[in-house]
Parts: C-alpha cells; structure tokens; sequence
C-alpha cells in the first residue's frame, strides 16, 4: 500500500488525509503542536454564517478513518530521498517512509508587535483578531484590561497586510470579512457600544460576504475609510489617529478597546521545509505552486504536493476545496508511480 | 501601559557606539540657542570621561537646513559631507560624532545611499578631490552626541551630585522627552531603541531618577518641522503644533522636557513664551512654564555643574523651578553675568510667564 505523508493538520491536512484514507493510501499527518486543527481549532464563529468553528472541524474529523495515523508534537529533521520516494526523519530520530508528501504547513498570523505605532503588546487595550476569537470562545464577555464593558471599539484593517513598510503587499483576503462579522458580533454583545471600522478597502470577494458588510452598516457600524497613522495610550483608553480619506480630514478617535485584524504570514518553518524539499518560494514568500491557474497543488518536484494556506491566504471553503484537489492529484501520482 | 512591549522593541534597536577616539563636529545653531550645551559636552567627555575627542575648527555646517529646505543640492550636501569625512581622515580618527540631529540624520542619509548606490559614493570621491583635491574614508561608527551621553549615562550618574528625584519628597521628577524627527524616523535602526518608542532619551531620565512621562501627542512634530517655521507664512503651523504637545503633556504635570535636537528645545521653550503672550496661557505649575532642557544640560546638572555656566539663563522659560525641586543651588544675583562678570543687562520681563527676578 502507498503510503502519504501529510505535513501540517490543519483543515488543509486533515481534509486531504480524510480523503487519502478514504482513497486507500496509507496516511501518515505529522502536526507540529500538541493537537491538530491549526488556526481553525481557534476560531470561535466562522464567516459567512457564524456557525461554530468546531462544528467545521468535528464534519472534517469524522471523515478519518484507521487509515489515518496522526503524530502530533512532530519535529521534522530532515526529508531524504529515497529509492521508492522519500523519508521523513523526525527529530526523534524516527523515519517514515513517504510515497508522497503534501505540505499543508499553512500560516502564521502577522506579529501585530511589528506594526511598533499601533502599540500592540505595550497598550493593555490593543489586541488582534484572533485575540478577540479566543475571547469570544474561551470568556464569552469582552472587558477592557481593568474589567469595564468597552464603550467603544474599533477595528484596523489590514495590519501587516497590503503594507510596504511591513514587508507584505498582499492581501490577506479573509480579514475584511473576519473584522465585519467581529464588528457585528461586538455590537449584538453590547449594542449600546459604538463600533468604527477603520478600511482601506472592503474587500468582500466571495458569497455572503457582501450581505454580511450590509448587516454590519444597518447594525450602526461606523466604516471610515483611512489608515490609521498612530495610537496612543492616554488614561487606559486608546487614541487612534486617522485620516478620513474620503472627506480629506484628520481624526482623532478614542476607544476602549482597539482590534487589529492581523493578516497571514509564510511561516519560517515552511520555509526550511521549502529548502529542503527543493521546492520554490514566491515574492510573497508564500510556497509558489507550478502554475498558478492550472495546478495550484503540483510543486514540479515529483511526489511533492501543496495544499491551503501553505500557497497563500485563503478562507476554509478554498482551503478545503484546495486540499481535495491535492488528495486527487496525489492519487492520480501514486497510481502512475 | 506594558513596559515589556516597549522593552520587545528596543532590543531591536541597539547600535553600536564607539567606546572613545570621537571626532566631533558641532551644530550651526546650538551656540546660539543654548550655548551651554556643546560645552557641556566637551567638558563631560573629555575631564570627566577622559575621552578623547577631537575638533577641527575648519569643519562646516552639514548644510543639513539648506537641503531640507531645497536650497542645497544633493550632490553639494554630499561633496560637503564628504569633507567633513575628510577633515576627520586626515585627524587619523574613524568615529564621527555629531552634535545636531539634523546633521546626524543628513550623515546617516548619506551613508546609507552610499551603501545602496556605491556609484554615489564614487562621486563624491570625485567631486571632493577636484574641489578640494582631498579623500575622505568612511566613518567606522557614526553617532550623535546624545548617543555618547546615552552609552555613558551610568558613569554620569555614579560621578553626580544630583539626581532627577525631587529633593524634598523623594519623588522621582516626571520628564517629558522628546526626540528630534531625524534622530530615527527615517533610519529606526540607527536611533536606540527605533522610531516609534526612542529610548536614548528614557535611558538618561531613567538611570538618572526620573520617571518618563508618556503622553498623546508624544511623537507629534515639536514645532520646528523646518517649513512650519521657515517658511514664514507657515509659523502659524508651527506655534500649533507646539500648542498641540504642550496641552497634550498639561494633564501629566511634567516637571521638565528633555531633547535631543537643536530645534526641539528651541521652539519648546521658546513657544511657552510666545503661548503665554498670545493667550495669557502657562504650563507649568503656578504660572511657571515647563523648563526644557538639552541633554548635556541635564547631564550637566547632574554633574552639579554651575547652571549659569550651562548658559541656562538664556532660556525663556526660567529653569528655577526645576533647580529648586532637585535642590541644586544657584545664585540669582549672577544669572545674568557675563563670563567676564560683566553685567549684560536684564531682558524683559513676560507679562504671564512667571520670572524670576534677583530677590
Ligand atoms: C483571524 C482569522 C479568522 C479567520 N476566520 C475564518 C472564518 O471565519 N471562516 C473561514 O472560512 N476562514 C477563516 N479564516 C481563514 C482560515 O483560518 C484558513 O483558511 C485556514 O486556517 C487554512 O488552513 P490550513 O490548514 O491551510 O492552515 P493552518 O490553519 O495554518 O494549519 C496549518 C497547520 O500546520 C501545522 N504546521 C505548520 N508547520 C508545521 C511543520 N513544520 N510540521 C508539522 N506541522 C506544521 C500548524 O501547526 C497547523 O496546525 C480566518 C483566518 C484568520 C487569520
Ligand atoms: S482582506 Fe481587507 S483587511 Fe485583509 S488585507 Fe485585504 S483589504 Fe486588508
């Protein structure tokens, strides 16, 4: 039996190695933290529907069957090649023979401490989107550092993102719609709070997300479109710094509590792992796939395939569309092999 | 406010400064600003901290205002630059201090264009040696002043006679500090501690007792803003932008402001004047302004030097206040002698800025 290595669990393995199993190869998913579910496992409510993110990963999860070994706080040390394809050594000295590989190693979220003027890290009222996800899961309430309900919040678009001087000009695609549908969320928390969105763009480039950004202006969501020059803290509340853009003029909007909707980042690991596999790595430093319209999970080196956000930000539907595509493409190699 | 944050970044942002052998050049305006200031610095580095730093009488202005002004060239800011360079070539020196920020920023510009275009650099050899028929070989270590008071502030403080702590209560005094633009907002990495949150100024305050106060409009423009002022129809702007920090700071009762360029202080101190006049406003305690200082003057104080040696009668918001919190003593009946303990006379009293006459 043909057996596939699968690097990563997020929803981008996990999807694939349900589908590899259910194909009849041997999978063996390597995951680098105590449990799968990447960056999935922490969302709270999922754009577009805000249906629950665990209800995504427990329909992914199901699809496993003993086909499917997982390894999860798995260190990988080396990727040699070998007669019959390749071997995975881990750092535990370990190595698992490998057919083919899908890298489904996905992203790391921008390090919101980059952007130094935005004071994440340093003003106790500045936290990031994926901040206020584990305060929707895990507190149910959002209270500002001293314990008070937040009277006003705001959110930041783009932050690492579409930015230059950060060293990214991409867009990170899901933001917009994630910051919209926290906009929302905060404000059937709390409806007495007042809620700004600050934007370059809106960006709402798939289904439902535009009724969603409807819902957010009738819900009173105020969207100013500028970028936000500086914060400052003054007496525990959050000054923003802002130029209107449409109507020319220069803001000063304080908040209680000030969300940065960080974008994705190629991880460092993937890279190495980019090295080792010989595979190639965009301007963006994104896993560069073949050929960007035809095959989106062929990598040129053979045996070696790519799925989810490893090539790029994507949202779950793309990235679970995505991964079936590689776990087709994997079986159509392993069969001509 | 998670001093952690803050201390993420500045590990970020440490240069190197050169431990001794400095060849130093000075600033177009400070003299006449605060003419205490390179002074002071001389003294500390060179008697107090037996470095050794050189001066070339025949060095020039940066032309760094003329550039940012789009009166000099580029290519004639660079040639000057390059002589610059020169003169401390032919001193056998390798570290260049300057005592300006704006020139400090004109320096780093150069250098740093030199390093992505070396063709650059080949034309400044060119232009210089047939101006001048001179050469001129890179600094290993380039850094302003206030960099060399930062590296030193430790041994500053253990040879002090004072401290920023309020001599009566045992308070530290809040200090407000503020960074000249072209210290590190182009080059983050050639300022301490970066761009956003500079620490070359809260080392100082810290190690010296003081407490740093952080406040709205902390990086906002003190004034200076080179067009805001120069341009004449623009000081309006410029006078705003003062007015703007000085409201900003009120709240947090600053017992001092602390800078690193030439303007800032000039237009900090010099604006509460202005302010006082035009609105009857002050921002000091009982209608005293908020005295600003120069980091050698600081340094200066804490070394217990004289503050009439430190030319800080010449400000306009009167220092006393300050000099009577920390307890350093002072002589009114001299603030306004000559070197020679001539008499220069008494400028004119403002009609709501507290003054303090001979008593
Ligand atoms: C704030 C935010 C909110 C979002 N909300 C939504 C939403 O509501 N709806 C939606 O459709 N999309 C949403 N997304 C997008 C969604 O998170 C991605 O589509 C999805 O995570 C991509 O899955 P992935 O498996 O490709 O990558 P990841 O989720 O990043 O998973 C990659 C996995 O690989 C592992 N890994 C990495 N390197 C190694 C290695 N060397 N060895 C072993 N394992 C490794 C990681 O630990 C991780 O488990 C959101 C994104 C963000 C940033
Ligand atoms: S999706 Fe929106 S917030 Fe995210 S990078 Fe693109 S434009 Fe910016």
């Amino acid at each position: 039996m043909r057996q596939v290595v699968i690097i990563g669990g997020g929803v981008a393995g996990l999807e694939a190695a349900g589908f590899l199993g259910k194909m009849g190869h041997q999978v063996v998913l390597l995951e680098k933290e105590k449990a799968v579910g990447g960056h999935v496992g922490k969302w709270d409510r999922l754009f577009p529907n805000r249906r629950q993110g665990s209800e995504v990963m427990d329909f992914i999860r199901k699809k496993m069957d003993e086909k499917v070994s997982i390894i999860t706080e798995a260190g990988i040390k080396s990727i040699d090649t070998s007669p019959d394809g390749y071997a995975v050594v881990l750092t535990n000295g370990e190595a698992i023979r490998a057919d083919a590989i899908l890298l489904a190693t996905g992203f790391e979220l921008f390090d919101a401490r980059k952007k130094e003027e935005y004071g994440y890290g340093i003003y106790d009222n500045v936290i990031t989107s994926a901040d206020l996800e584990r305060i929707f899961r895990e507190e149910g309430k959002i209270t500002t550092a001293d314990g008070q309900a937040p009277q006003k919040v705001a959110f930041v678009h783009c932050v690492g993102s579409r930015d230059e001087k950060a060293g990214n000009v991409y867009c990170s695609k899901v933001c917009c719609v994630t910051g919209v549908k926290q906009a929302i969320e905060v404000k059937e928390m709390m409806p007495a709070a007042k809620v700004y969105s600050f934007y370059m763009d809106i960006r709402m480039f798939d289904r439902h997300f535009e009724e969603l950004y409807i819902e957010a202006q009738q819900q009173g969501i105020t969207f100013i479109r500028g970028r936000l020059s500086e914060v400052y803290e003054d007496q525990g509340k959050v000054q923003c710094k802002v130029e209107d853009t449409l109507t020319g003029k220069p803001m000063k909007v304080t908040v209680d509590l000030l969300v940065l909707l960080v974008g994705f980042m190629p991880s460092p690991e993937t890279k190495r792992l980019a090295g080792m596999l010989k595979i190639n790595i965009g301007s963006d430093g994104f896993v560069l796939p073949i050929d960007g319209h035809i095959s989106q999970n062929e990598t040129g080196v053979p045996g070696i395939f790519l799925a989810g956000a490893v090539t790029g930000p994507k949202c779950i539907a793309t990235t679970l569309s995505d991964a079936r595509s590689a776990a087709l493409q994997i079986d159509q190699y392993l069969k001509t092999k | 406010m998670k001093k952690e944050g803050k201390e993420y970044i500045w590990k970020d942002y440490q240069k190197e400064i050169a431990e001794d052998k400095y060849f130093y050049v000075r600033s177009c305006v400070r003299q006449n600003f605060f003419p205490g200031s390179e002074w002071a610095f001389q003294k500390i580095l060179r008697e107090e901290l037996k470095k050794d730093l050189f001066e070339n009488a025949a060095h020039t202005s940066c032309t760094g205002i003329g550039y940012h002004t789009e009166i000099v060239p580029f290519e004639t800011m660079m040639t000057v630059v390059a002589r610059q360079f020169a003169l401390m070539t032919e001193a056998g020196y390798e570290h260049f201090v300057s005592s300006c920020i704006t020139s400090f920023g004109i320096y780093s510009e150069i250098l740093e264009t030199w390093e992505h275009f070396p063709e650059t650099e080949a034309r400044a050899h060119q232009y210089l040696k047939e101006a001048t028929g001179r050469d001129f070989i890179k600094p290993k270590n380039l850094a302003h002043t206030g960099d060399i008071i930062y590296k030193f502030r430790k041994e500053i403080v253990a040879k002090g006679k004072y401290r920023l702590v309020h001599h009566q209560t045992g308070e530290p005094l809040k200090i407000v500090e503020h960074i000249g633009c072209h210290y590190s907002k182009m080059f983050p990495h050639r300022g301490i501690g970066g761009a956003e949150y500079p620490y070359v100024l809260v080392g100082m305050i810290e190690d010296w007792g003081g407490k740093v106060v952080d406040y709205p409009e902390r990086r906002h423009c003190c004034g200076f803003g080179f067009r805001q002022y120069i341009v004449r129809a623009n000081r309006g702007y410029s006078i705003a932008c003062s007015r703007k920090k000085f409201e900003s700071m009120e709240p947090y009762h600053p017992d001092a402001i602390l800078t690193n360029c030439p303007g800032c202080p000039m237009f900090l101190d010099r604006w509460q004047y202005a302010i006082s006049e035009m609105e009857g406003k002050t921002y000091g305690e009982n209608g005293h302004g908020i005295p600003v200082l120069t980091y050698e003057e600081l340094a200066g104080l804490v070394l217990g030097y004289d503050p009439w040696d430190l030319g800080l009668q010449v400000h306009q918001v009167p220092v006393e206040p300050l000099l009577d919190k920390i307890g350093i003593p002072y002589d009114p009946s001299k603030k306004f002698l000559g070197k020679d303990g001539r008499d220069l006379g008494r400028p004119e009293a403002p009609h709501f800025l507290k003054f303090y006459k001979e008593s």
